[in-house]
């Protein structure tokens, strides 16, 4: 097992790769009565056309969050409901990169992680049950459909995205999940769910030795292949289209900002620009900037605004969103902030107060099991470690801010996308 | 004064149940309260200044104003980028609004999040952050001896756009639209901010007025958790608030729990919005249990009726017969009431509605199985046990206890939660009475749309 310790936020990390390929990452906290283990495989909905070596293989939007929402069926009940009746809190999630299954306890932990590895390794799914699940999947996407942040962030994707599948819901529509099968899921959970292609971490009260010995004892011993994804073309810098609208039961108009950026696809490289583009964005945008004050005087901004650098299925992209009455000007401001830095850089004293706010956020992230949890195994799959952000190499300097918000924050490479309130019949 | 635990120390050792943590409890100043949780585990710690008032439809909108208007500048640093730069100076410490609603108790606030000054190199840091709490509590930025004008009229226009974006998530304004109707002759109906027509008619002149009133009349709940320990905190609080004005507190507030629905039948409400998903919403009142409730067992019946993901709702309503999205109960034991939430087609109402209270009759009536009751309780336990781990959950959990006048800790609480029985479950639903059902459906428009591109 190796261990890396980080003196500067007193936490150690323990690291072990199985040889049956599956990475194990453990950070100990044992002051506290909780643990929040994750077990993620390397599948989300954007992998849709893969190969095991020969044949290309296309699956429907939305089969790998239909296989997380099955994968809790066992030929003996329901992994939920077993891991619920210890006390647990069992869920998961599939986003566009990743399923992951987790639980948080507080007692019981071997036993829990005993059906966590269980179940997720073993597909049992019938015909009937799967039948059975549409209806409620439909529902979700039901409410998706009603959900103006989802909605606003779907037609963004459209909007920036020509090819990737990142355009698409990560929960398809009722029509691409129409005919999904039992033998799919089968075919899906095979061809992702084997340990090379799965990572377990673990944040809270545990032993690492525990959770390592556990996950030899029950997961299958051989290494798999790793599939291969296709996420198509290469996708341009440019956006498809610069703005799209729709309206909604909304009472003001929200907005979102967004482009590409070119993604470093692994390691350190990844994580270092990770960090140069949320500090990159928080000098300019965040809550203390001349940007955010000025508008918020303005009531052109309220509160209710975010920034976010996202990466997903070998994109990566710059968002800002909020609520406005005046999207237009936001965006009019976004590209005068990006103009002066363009013509003078980014202001230093401020850039180093915001690293600073920036080395809070990360200490109070640690607090955040679950996240770190999830986070750890995430960078799993893309050769870094999040707690690396912690050490002297990551260090990120006000120029390389600068040149990253010079080169994205353009207004060919901006679009963006809003909901405005729909006009009321009353 | 309660000792929650004392710890020698805190050191490596793996045992699950050492919290290491003390708590202390005591009025520092004239009706002035300081809880203070004193542990080394988090690496960040919390400071929340509370003045409690009733929660009444005519101050509402005024109250939860204030806190808004005191973030945008202090006599100091009177705007709102000298006030952010500081805070990021503080290493990303955040003092924030609170404006909360316990029972019919409004609760306004500035909760301060900071990190511990162990991992960074800034010896001041707390010492700074009380300073700056306490600032901005007791000298606001003001022009001619009242709120700066823009500041208000611009918090004035958030709050609004508040208000009015309460309809923009269709689950929880199914949600505050039950409670409205559930309650609409109490003041529980009134929202926490208030609303559109109170907020619109304040002034600078009115808030400052209001201001004052609170500050001297309000009892005050100061939460602190971190490295420090009490006396410390006490002496250092004293010191920031000594100009805080002590007038004649008010102590007649508190929330008027009804036993009763509201008339002997339920009352029925139907609202229509262009949604492609039903929400059905069910308020329940506790009834007679609330003479003398017993915690424990009322979270527990709530988990095993639609609280956890074991419990009947989830299971019948939303897995056995795929009723709905989700579905899921809670209780306020504030208030006295249960609520029940749940997405469902909207051709499946009957169904699901019946389906909601064949449940419930099934727990009141003790049909259920030992494995249902021991996970319920298990869920509920391990809730509360996670509650030590978080600086947010502590902050909130005392809060509440201290206004209600609990002193069980977490941890205390939790073990009365393993021993809750068959009888104590079917005893804390007894009483449990329909008063108002809730249901938002489409209005047919949603073809229409989906064109575009």
């Amino acid at each position: 097992m190796q261990i890396k310790t980080y003196h500067s936020i007193n936490e150690t990390l323990y690291t072990e790769t199985l040889p049956n390929g599956l990475i194990i990452r453990v950070m100990p906290k044992p002051d506290f009565n909780r643990t929040f283990a994750v077990f993620a495989t390397d599948y989300g909905g954007a992998d849709r056309r893969f190969s095991l070596g020969s044949d290309w293989i296309d699956t429907p939007a939305g089969i790998a969050h239909y296989l997380e929402h099955k994968m809790f069926d066992m030929p003996d009940g329901n992994a939920m409901n077993l891991l619920a009746a210890n006390g647990a809190s069992p869920n998961a999630f599939t986003s566009s990169d990743i399923t992951a299954y987790y639980f948080e306890s507080t007692k019981l932990f071997r036993e829990n992680l005993k059906i966590l590895l269980n179940f997720v390794s073993t597909p049992y799914f019938t015909e009937e049950s799967v039948e059975k699940e549409r209806g409620i999947i439909g529902q979700e996407i039901g409410m998706y459909d009603d959900s103006p942040d989802f909605q606003i962030f779907i037609r963004m994707m459209e909007a920036l995205y020509r090819n990737s599948p990142v355009r698409s819901s990560v929960a398809g529509t009722v029509e691409s999940i129409a005919q999904i099968t039992a033998q799919d899921l089968y075919n899906c959970h095979k061809a992702f769910y084997a340990p090379s292609n799965m990572a377990l971490s673990v944040v809270g009260n545990v032993d690492p030795e525990l959770v390592v010995e556990t996950a030899l004892k029950l997961l299958p011993s051989e290494k798999a292949p790793k599939p291969i994804v296709d996420y198509g073309e290469p996708e341009p810098m440019l956006p498809v289209t610069k703005y799209t609208e729709i309206e909604m039961e909304v009472s003001a108009p929200q907005f979102m900002l967004g482009a590409k950026v070119q993604p470093e696809l692994w390691g350190m490289p990844r994580l270092h620009q990770r960090h140069v583009g949320g500090l990159a964005m928080h000098s300019l945008f965040g809550r203390s900037s001349k940007f955010f004050t000025t508008l918020y005087s303005k009531n052109i901004l309220s509160n209710d605004f975010d920034i976010d650098f996202d990466y997903a299925a070998d994109t990566a992209t710059l968002f800002l969103n909020g609520q406005s009455q005046n999207p237009e000007a936001v965006l009019d401001a976004v590209l005068a902030a990006a103009d002066e830095v363009r013509r003078n850089g980014l202001d230093e004293k401020r850039f180093n107060r915001v690293k600073n706010a920036t080395l809070g956020s990360l200490l109070f992230a640690l607090e955040d099991f679950d996240n770190m949890a999830v986070n750890l195994a995430h960078s799993a799959f893309y050769g870094y470690n999040t707690l690396d952000t912690h050490t002297p190499e990551a260090d990120v300097t006000v120029d390389e801010c600068a040149k990253f918000i010079a080169e994205n924050l353009t207004e060919e490479k901006l679009a963006m996308s809003v909901i405005k309130p729909a006009v009321q019949v009353l | 004064m309660c000792a929650m635990e004392n710890s020698a120390g805190f050191g490596g050792n793996l045992k699950d149940e050492e919290q290491h943590m003390t708590l202390i409890r005591n009025e520092i100043m004239p009706d002035v309260w300081l809880t203070c949780v004193t542990t080394d585990k988090f690496k960040t710690g919390c400071l929340s200044v509370n003045m409690i008032t009733q929660l009444q439809r005519e101050t509402a909108s005024l109250n939860a104003l204030i806190p808004q208007v005191l973030r945008r500048g202090c006599r100091s640093l009177p705007d709102m980028e000298s006030f952010a730069g500081r805070l990021d100076d503080l290493y990303g410490a955040c003092i924030s609004p609170a404006v909360r609603k316990i029972g019919e108790l409004q609760v306004i606030g500035l909760v301060s999040d900071f990190v511990d000054s162990r991992f960074v190199p800034a010896e001041s840091l707390f010492d700074d952050i009380l300073e700056l709490t306490a600032e901005v509590l007791l000298r606001p930025a003001m022009e001619k001896g009242r709120f700066v004008d823009a500041y208000v009229e611009s918090e004035k226009e958030k709050q609004l756009d508040r208000l009015r974006g309460r309809i923009n998530d269709k689950r929880s304004y199914a949600m505050q639209r039950i409670i409205e109707c559930m309650c609409t002759y109490e003041d529980f109906a009134v929202s926490r901010l208030g609303d559109e027509a109170s907020t619109e008619s304040i002034t600078a002149e009115s808030l400052t007025q209001q201001y004052y009133q609170l500050l001297e009349s309000s009892p005050m709940e100061i939460f602190y958790v971190g490295s420090r320990d009490f006396e410390t905190l006490e002496s250092k609080l004293c010191e920031v608030l000594k100009d805080l004005p002590r007038g004649e507190p008010d102590y007649d507030i508190g929330t008027d729990i009804r036993m009763n629905s509201v008339d002997p039948e339920p009352r029925y409400f139907t609202e229509e919005l262009n949604v492609t998903q039903g929400k059905l919403s069910l308020g329940f009142r506790l009834g007679e249990i609330m003479d003398d409730p017993d915690y424990a067992a009322l979270y527990v019946m709530n988990a095993l009726y639609g609280g956890a993901v074991t419990s009947k709702l989830f299971m019948n309503v939303r897995e056995k017969l795929s009723l709905c999205y989700y579905a899921s109960s809670m209780v306020d034991v504030n208030k006295g009431i249960m609520l029940v939430s749940s997405g469902i087609e909207f051709d499946k109402y009957d169904e699901a509605l019946n389906e909601i209270l064949t449940q419930l009759k099934a727990v009141q009536t003790g049909d259920f199985t030992d494995d249902e009751l021991s996970s319920a309780r298990r869920a509920v336990a391990a809730e509360l046990r996670t509650y030590v781990d978080s600086v947010g959950d502590l902050e909130h959990y005392w809060l509440s206890r201290n206004l209600r006048g609990e002193t069980n800790d977490p941890m205390e609480l939790s073990r009365m939660v393993d021993a809750v029985t068959r009888e104590d479950v079917v005893n804390a639903a007894s009483s449990i009475v329909l008063d108002a059902v809730y249901f938002l459906k489409g209005n047919g428009e949603e073809e229409n749309e989906d064109e575009e591109e």
